[in-house]
């Protein structure tokens, strides 16, 4: 009863706190990040075929609720690296399209693991008047926390994601060095060849 | 073990000298030894290790494979909480070391994880963490035979974290210690059963993307999943 009391009073604290800071952004970026992972938890729960590891169903609910508050050509542009000003438009669009699948496909691995698992928001250290922030979040199930972070950026009153860190792994980052490989080997047509390959291979 | 390991070394460096060398990375000096090993690894997780742990997750329930997995992780508790007093962490290495005596008082001898239904979570910490806390760099990337990656840094400070978690504290003879050893192996494969497929799928190249995975996370785990930024975005 008594530890019920705090978690709200906590809780209520926060939200106000969190309301003090949103004096610029409408929405701070930590709720969020809360609100997106309770929405998309709750969606998996709901819904058996995506628990089965359905990517379809995963890329549906991606477009649906993640990709308004992703955004996508920075993380692939940020992956690319340098190479990212000599490509042109058209690759630049097929870089994006085959790099968001093989994430998507990532995720639908991850969520088909969704069981009683809860995210909470670590302490938020930033600034809601930053343009660039980080939001901590873990996520508890059985055994050992999850560590689950966020690059969120500013863009108008919301927030856009461009990075996020899976067990102190940072996405982007981890797949700079793979790209710029195939990159010295093949150029961007051979990235964009060897992703879709890869995106093609796991699809059978 | 012993006079085993000398051989798969020379298996490993063999197999090295004929693989290809990618691009090179600082952090990673020896990449055509450590891609020759992972060859090796690769070879024998797929004739034994693997076929060992789906075996394990179909014919065992899973009760006792929990058991199994808690009585391990217990052991390792006691080697955490030693890690964090070495870091000077007071209050973790308290936690810790409340979570096993609860759980091996009240738990069976660690078989139940009741310490974390009580809100004691895990906050693991080995030698190679607190050696980095202390300090030390990691070092070049390294593929140990049959355990796979590391770096120079964890790789000494393993015989000391492998006999304080698992084999030292099993008493009894070395048959009991071994098979011992061999259950928490299969055990802690079976759970990344569902992880090397992904790894198949999401990867460009399956060695490079370890490596980087695991160079990332140690330096996250050290710094207790807060690292100093490295500041590398390419498009700014």
């Amino acid at each position: 009863m008594l530890k019920k009391w705090i978690t709200s009073t906590t809780a209520a604290l926060a939200l106000m706190a969190t309301m003090a800071g949103t004096a610029l952004a409408a929405v701070a970026p930590d709720a969020l990040v809360r609100d997106l992972s309770v929405e998309i938890i709750d969606a998996v729960k709901a819904d058996p075929a995506i628990q089965a590891g359905d990517v379809k169903r995963v890329i549906a609910l991606v477009d649906d609720k993640v990709l308004p508050y992703l955004n996508f050509q920075r993380m692939t542009a940020s992956a690319v690296g340098v190479h990212w000003r000599s490509a042109t438009p058209e690759q630049r669009q097929r870089l994006q399209d085959e790099f968001k699948l093989m994430l998507v496909r990532t995720y639908a691995g991850a969520l088909a693991q969704v069981k009683d698992q809860k995210v909470e928001l670590r302490p938020f250290r930033g600034n809601a008047s930053d343009p660039e922030v980080v939001v901590r979040t873990q996520v508890k199930g059985s055994g050992e926390p999850i560590q689950l972070d966020y690059r969120l950026e500013k863009a108008g009153d919301s927030w856009k994601i461009y990075d996020v860190n899976v067990l102190g792994i940072w996405l982007v980052s981890q797949y700079r060095n793979s790209f710029s490989q195939e990159i010295n080997a093949g150029g961007i047509d051979g990235l964009i060849t060897k992703l879709a390959e890869r995106n093609q291979a796991a699809a059978k | 073990m012993r006079r085993v390991l000398p051989v798969l070394l020379l298996a490993a460096t063999l197999l090295g000298g004929c693989a290809t060398v990618g691009t090179p990375s600082p952090k990673d000096p020896l990449q055509g030894l450590n891609r020759g090993t992972q060859a090796f690894n690769d070879a024998v997780d797929e004739a034994a290790l693997k076929p060992l742990a789906e075996a394990w997750v179909e014919y065992v329930p899973q009760p006792v494979r929990t058991g199994v997995r808690n009585f391990f992780g217990n052991l390792g508790d006691g080697w955490s909480a030693v890690n964090h007093l070495l870091q000077a962490k007071p209050e973790p290495a308290l936690n810790m070391t409340l979570r096993m005596a609860v759980n091996t008082v009240f738990g069976l001898g660690g078989v139940l994880d009741i310490a974390s239904e009580a809100g004691l979570e895990r906050d693991s910490e080995d030698l190679g963490q607190t050696l980095g806390r202390w300090g030390m760099p990691a070092g070049p990337y390294l593929v140990l035979p049959l355990l796979g990656p590391s770096t120079l840094r964890d790789t000494a400070a393993l015989p000391l974290d492998m006999a304080a978690t698992s084999t030292a504290l099993v008493t009894g003879s070395e048959g009991r210690r071994l098979s011992g050893t061999l259950l928490n192996v299969v055990d802690t494969r079976a759970r990344f059963l569902g992880a090397g497929r992904l790894l198949d799928d999401i990867a460009l190249d399956r060695y490079s993307f370890l490596r980087d995975a695991y160079l990332a996370r140690r330096q996250n785990q050290v710094y207790d999943g807060d690292p100093p930024e490295e500041g590398d975005d390419a498009t700014k």
